[in-house]
């Protein structure tokens, strides 16, 4: 797996530009991912190969087109110092890991780099660096596979008052 | 200990206390979606069995990003959004009101109190009436149309205490960049951020909102200014809500507070390729515009158009630029057109466009080409965002968009004589 490297605040315009978004294939998607500012990401991304950013990767719209698009490109994690809050609760709904490590900015551009989840740790020249654990309450959605997959047989939810309205 | 106007909101509508880092599953009072984000929200929806919506009322339904249809998918998504709605039995507004944080907002559908979330993330602009409103995805949306709930991670809140009387053609579209400058574009991740003093207090509904619609910008999870007599009188002709205490406690904890004082500050002008990037208006004063563009869900609304007209007074826009202005709304299109405003615009050589985004996400009309620059009155200067990735943009006040397109370079405001 390779490392796709990218500063901080890469926003969703340029992770997927506005043009794009009558698009929902993710795989059609993944043909403009990151046009505006990476030409040949598109071209020679390979499965399997992981994003690594710095601070603040996905800020701006709520656009879900995003992820789909790095999804649809067979990225699985996204490794960054920090994420948009609304990027990062995206990617978990849709299957693409939000990985907040502290180190990202240490991992170098093309580097082989492979993630232990179970363990909690990515690897890169020889080097580990920490990821921390994703929180309790979205580890449910990503266990049942994304929050369709999580929906999908629940009739009900319970609000906090215990109850629905 | 005391609460914050926010987590006073999640214990209201939670029926218990509820205090900021705790995740709830909290029940949502409206959901917005448009034709961007909307055609996938509703078919998650379906994905997830989704049945009937949780309050046919509850759910707001509108386009405005691609309007009138610019493109054959553009057409096939209000068509599939508009079956929807039939089938559901959801009141459409389709195409017909504007920008949807203007129309959720004149018509009343995020008062004091409530809970509110679209597809869309400057949905943070409802706080601006006492709403605790947040942009989601689709697929959260999904879940929101079959439950009427969601997740939630209750925010601490920010204190923006705002002090000072603004110079003239200086307001709240230059004090907010300064703000966002001030606390960066990821300094209230996962936060609230409170508009409060006497500042906010004496600001119209329409500079809150402007302030309110760009707490994103900072990463921010809403922004939120607390009902006054302002707010009141604001919907007491849109709903039937009626005037009820809802503040932060004196002895509410925030996560920060930050003071400003507004009696010096200049116009502001964020630089591409950030919002974050602002500076005084003197440090890029003549920098050349190819296109103004005067609109936006942050500055569309008819004090906007009002402030540019004011600054125009006799003049003519440049023939060097084009001028875009678009009204946020219909409702804001007429007060514009009445006031003769409209007339006012196209006369000085403005292309008046109806109520939609226009060029602000850069997938409908308006968009720029390489090496192009655009000044905009809207909420984002990211790379290509307007068009081009070659192209630039700079976010400013609508008094100083009007005076650059009069002279065709970035200008201060307060140096054009009527």
């Amino acid at each position: 797996m390779r490392a796709w490297k990218f500063g901080d605040n890469i926003d969703t315009d340029a992770i997927i530009p506005g043009r794009f978004l009558t698009i929902y294939d993710p795989k059609e998607l993944a043909s403009h991912a990151f046009e505006g500012i990476r030409h040949e990401f598109a071209k020679s991304v390979r499965p399997g190969d992981v994003i690594v950013a710095g601070r603040n990767f996905g800020c701006g719209s709520s656009r879900e087109h995003a992820p789909h698009a790095l999804s649809g490109a067979g990225v699985r994690f996204v490794i960054a110092r920090t994420f948009a809050r609304i990027f990062y609760r995206n990617a978990i709904n849709v299957g693409l890991l939000p990985l907040v490590c502290e180190d990202a900015d240490r991992i170098r551009d093309g580097a082989e780099i492979s993630v232990d989840i179970e363990k909690g740790f990515v690897e890169s020249e020889g080097a580990r660096y920490r990821i921390e654990p994703v929180p309790d309450f979205l580890q449910q959605i990503v266990n049942a596979g994304g929050l369709v997959d999580y929906a999908k047989d629940l009739t009900e939810v319970e609000t906090c008052t215990g109850s629905r309205r | 200990m005391g609460k914050t106007i926010v987590e006073k909101i999640f214990s209201s509508r939670c029926g218990r206390d509820v205090e900021a880092g705790e995740v709830v599953m909290a029940p949502i009072d409206a959901a917005m979606i448009h034709d961007i984000t909307g055609p996938l929200a509703i078919q998650k929806f379906r994905e997830m069995n989704g049945g009937r919506v949780f309050d046919k009322k509850g759910v707001i339904i509108l386009f405005d990003h691609q309007v009138p249809a610019d493109s054959i998918p553009a057409a096939e998504n209000h068509a599939y959004m508009r079956q929807f709605a039939k089938e559901q039995d959801i009141h459409n507004y389709d195409l017909r009101e504007g920008v949807c944080h203007q129309v959720v907002m004149e018509k009343g559908l995020a008062t004091p109190g409530k809970i509110v979330v679209g597809a869309d993330s400057h949905t943070c602009m409802y706080g601006a009436g006492g709403a605790f409103a947040t942009g989601i995805g689709s697929t959260d949306m999904g879940f929101v149309l079959k439950f009427g709930a969601l997740y939630f991670r209750v925010p601490q809140t920010i204190l923006a205490r705002v002090k000072g009387t603004f110079q003239p053609r200086v307001g709240a579209k230059d004090l907010i960049l300064s703000i966002v400058h001030d606390i960066g574009a990821d300094g209230a991740t996962y936060q609230a951020v409170e508009f409060a003093g006497p500042t906010i207090r004496d600001m119209d509904m329409a500079g809150r909102m402007t302030c309110c619609n760009m707490a994103i910008e900072m990463g921010g999870k809403a922004g939120i200014v607390a009902p006054d007599e302002t707010t009141w009188a604001y919907f007491k002709e849109r709903s039937d809500v009626a005037p009820f205490p809802l503040e932060s406690d004196p002895d509410a904890k925030y996560s920060g507070v930050r003071d400003y004082d507004v009696s010096r500050l200049a116009p502001q002008v964020a630089v591409p390729h950030n919002v974050d990037q602002g500076v005084d208006v003197k440090e890029v004063a003549g920098t050349h515009v190819d296109q103004v563009f005067i609109g936006s869900c942050t500055n569309g609304r008819f004090e906007d158009l009002a402030e540019a007209a004011e600054v125009l007074g006799t003049h003519r826009f440049s023939d060097e630029v084009r001028v875009l202005i678009i009204p946020a709304s219909r409702d804001e299109y007429l007060k514009a057109l009445r006031a003769g405003l409209i007339e006012r615009f196209v006369e000085a050589g403005a292309l008046v466009e109806a109520p939609c985004c226009g060029p602000c996400m850069g997938g409908a009309i308006g968009l720029i080409g390489p090496g192009e620059v655009s000044l905009s009155t809207s909420n984002r200067n990211f790379k290509g965002r307007q068009g081009s990735a070659e192209g630039k943009v700079y976010l400013c006040s609508p008094a100083t968009a009007a005076a650059s397109a009069i002279y065709g370079e970035i200008t201060d405001p307060r140096e054009v004589r009527s």
